[in-house]
């Protein structure tokens, strides 16, 4: 499927507004994943907006499924659901306090439109599995995508689920790998460096594609071929920047978590404020 | 009486389950001919899920199948089943809830021969600790396959420990269950045992031996080691001189602990002394039969005698 030119411009302004909704989140003072939040971005406005069966009923039993095993970037999804009406303004406010409704990492019981517990790294890959497999048993169409971090593979988990969604031949499943390069506490070639990583999933079985994360074109025209591929699962291999929007904080692993100062935060008001408006 | 399965129990339950629903699912790590879980597998194979020999794996992806509505079966060897996918159950089934039962086999010393890595100590108290998780730990077949369906019909996660070996059965086919409650096999007025698993037929022979020294003991029987039946076990410490607890798990932690704690919380006529019997603080190893292996754990009819006496001196 091509995309029109309006079509790619609504996306990337839905986008602005999700990054809006990620700072109203974590003002000025409060630590948040802003970093590994804003490099998936992009990809989450084009699940939730254009790709993926969402419905208002964030329960509908026809909609597609996504989680997040990187599940610190739920601030994301929470962006998202704002938007969805899954959550309202306040609750964004309220995030992680103990009268709010969005918990720091991914909690169903919380939150209308989270799918399953995650942010334990290395998990999600194969919940997801699971889901896919009871989709399928089901004769259901619905899809499953699951988020995970480039830092996140270095959980053999991610490695045991990859080969079991292969022999399944899970092509209902899409991994979306947020190869933003930088972890907790530094890049990942400084942790651990781990390379080859399209050939890596391609060695396990799965249909790889490389794209750049935040090239609306790419991540739709990439979801599409995810799910016009058979008999194997596809994994999106996403270049992306840490921190992608923000400068003082792109690249950066010190904003993996981190609190904003009251002039980074006023920068970051006025980029997405004019993110909206060139959109 | 007769020695039956556990295990064989655990597979025939799975598949009558199976066949009762089509709900029901049940994962494998490699162990499938040992767990006897290939038995769902053989007449359910589009329900039963291979998963290899990766545990952590299989335990998230029967969160993931019980997110879509199931009720999914996961069984392999105790120790693998419990402390290697730990943060699994924790994270991606107890926290959430959901309907993933988890099936430990060849639990406590009972794999004999293969020794420490193969030999379950700690899985009675790893499964205690987790919010939202029932353990179970029947005494034999009949109550295996009990627990079994009831932990199918129950919402939300479940523990099964089963033993590997043939055991006597101590309860009958036909007798009423209920999990809450715990069961009083044999009634006695000096001493309480408190016992799990194959344990209470091994309480039940020292009971007799002791009978004959002018010894009255009672027999209570905990399958359900979580929730504990409090109101059941302060009851059947009352008035009684000692208490003996056995188990082929740790004494740290497992169901001795819970016991103590309960009796400690109960009301004065039931804090009574408490003797522990377990596995103390030590892993297992490998031995050339069952029995020689319980003697070298000191978990024999035997030296339950000895404790109750202890208890009540």
């Amino acid at each position: 499927m091509s995309y029109t030119e309006k079509e790619i411009l609504e996306l990337k302004k839905t986008a602005a507004v999700l990054r809006g909704n990620l700072i109203e989140m974590i003002p000025a003072g409060k630590v948040g994943h802003l970093g590994g939040s804003s490099s998936i971005m992009d990809i989450t406005a084009a699940l939730y907006f254009k790709h993926m069966r969402v419905s208002s009923d964030p329960k509908d039993p026809r909609r597609d499924r996504c989680v997040f095993s990187k599940g610190h970037a739920v601030l994301a999804q929470y962006a998202a659901f704002a938007e969805l009406g899954y959550v309202s303004r306040e609750d964004l406010k309220k995030v992680k306090t103990l009268d709010g409704t969005l918990q720091g990492h991914p909690d169903m019981d919380h939150t209308p439109g989270i799918e399953a517990v995650t942010g334990s790294l290395g998990q999600g890959l194969s919940v997801s599995l699971g889901m896919a497999l009871g989709l399928r048993l089901d004769g259901s169409e619905s899809r499953v995508f699951c988020v995970i971090g480039d830092g996140e593979m270095d959980e053999g988990q991610i490695w045991e689920a990859a080969m079991a969604s292969a022999a399944y031949k899970a092509d209902n499943l899409v991994a979306i790998v947020d190869l933003n390069g930088v972890q907790a506490t530094d890049a990942v070639a400084n942790v651990l460096p781990n390379d080859k990583i399209r050939e890596k999933w391609e060695a396990f079985g799965w249909n790889a594609i490389e794209i750049d994360g935040h090239d609306m074109a790419q991540i739709l025209e990439a979801l599409d071929a995810a799910k016009a591929c058979r008999g194997k699962p596809t994994a999106i291999i996403a270049h992306t920047v840490k921190g992608k929007g923000f400068p003082f904080a792109e690249g950066k692993a010190a904003y993996h978590n981190a609190a904003m100062t009251e002039d980074e935060y006023r920068q970051a008001v006025a980029i997405v404020e004019k993110m909206r408006e060139e959109a | 009486m007769g020695k039956m399965n556990m295990r064989k129990a655990y597979g025939e339950a799975l598949l009558e389950l199976g066949r009762g629903s089509k709900n029901i699912v049940a994962l494998e790590a490699d162990l499938g001919k040992s767990t006897m879980s290939n038995m769902f597998g053989g007449e359910f194979p589009e329900r039963y899920f291979q998963m290899g020999i990766a545990e952590a794996n299989m335990i998230s992806a029967a969160a993931g199948l019980a997110l879509t509505g199931r009720t999914a079966f996961a069984s392999t060897f105790a120790v693998f089943a419990s402390g290697r996918p730990y943060d699994q159950i924790r994270s991606s089934v107890a926290i959430p809830r959901l309907n993933v039962k988890i099936c430990g086999s060849s639990a406590g010393l009972s794999d004999f021969g293969d020794g420490k890595t193969h030999q379950s100590v700690d899985d009675i108290a790893l499964m205690r600790v987790l919010p939202n998780m029932k353990v179970f730990s029947p005494a034999d077949y009949y109550e295996t396959k009990k627990i079994v369906k009831a932990m199918a019909e129950l919402d939300g996660p479940c523990y099964i420990r089963v033993n590997r070996n043939d055991v006597p059965n101590v309860t009958e086919e036909d007798e009423p269950f209920d999990w809450e409650k715990v069961r009083v096999m044999r009634e006695g007025s000096d001493a309480v045992v408190f016992a799990t698993g194959y344990m209470v037929f091994q309480a039940l022979e020292a009971a007799k031996a002791l009978e004959a020294e002018g010894i009255s003991v009672r027999v209570v029987n905990i399958r359900t080691i979580k929730p504990l039946d409090a109101a059941g076990v302060q009851a059947a410490a009352k008035g009684m001189k000692g208490a003996v607890t056995v188990e082929e798990a740790s004494v740290i932690g497992g169901m001795g602990a819970a016991v103590c704690e309960t009796l400690a919380e109960g009301p004065a006529e039931s804090r009574i002394r408490v003797l522990r019997m377990g596995i103390s603080d030590c892993f297992g190893t490998s031995a050339q039969a069952y029995d020689e292996l319980l003697e070298a754990y000191h978990l024999t009819p035997a030296d339950i005698v000895t404790r109750v006496k202890e208890a009540i001196a």
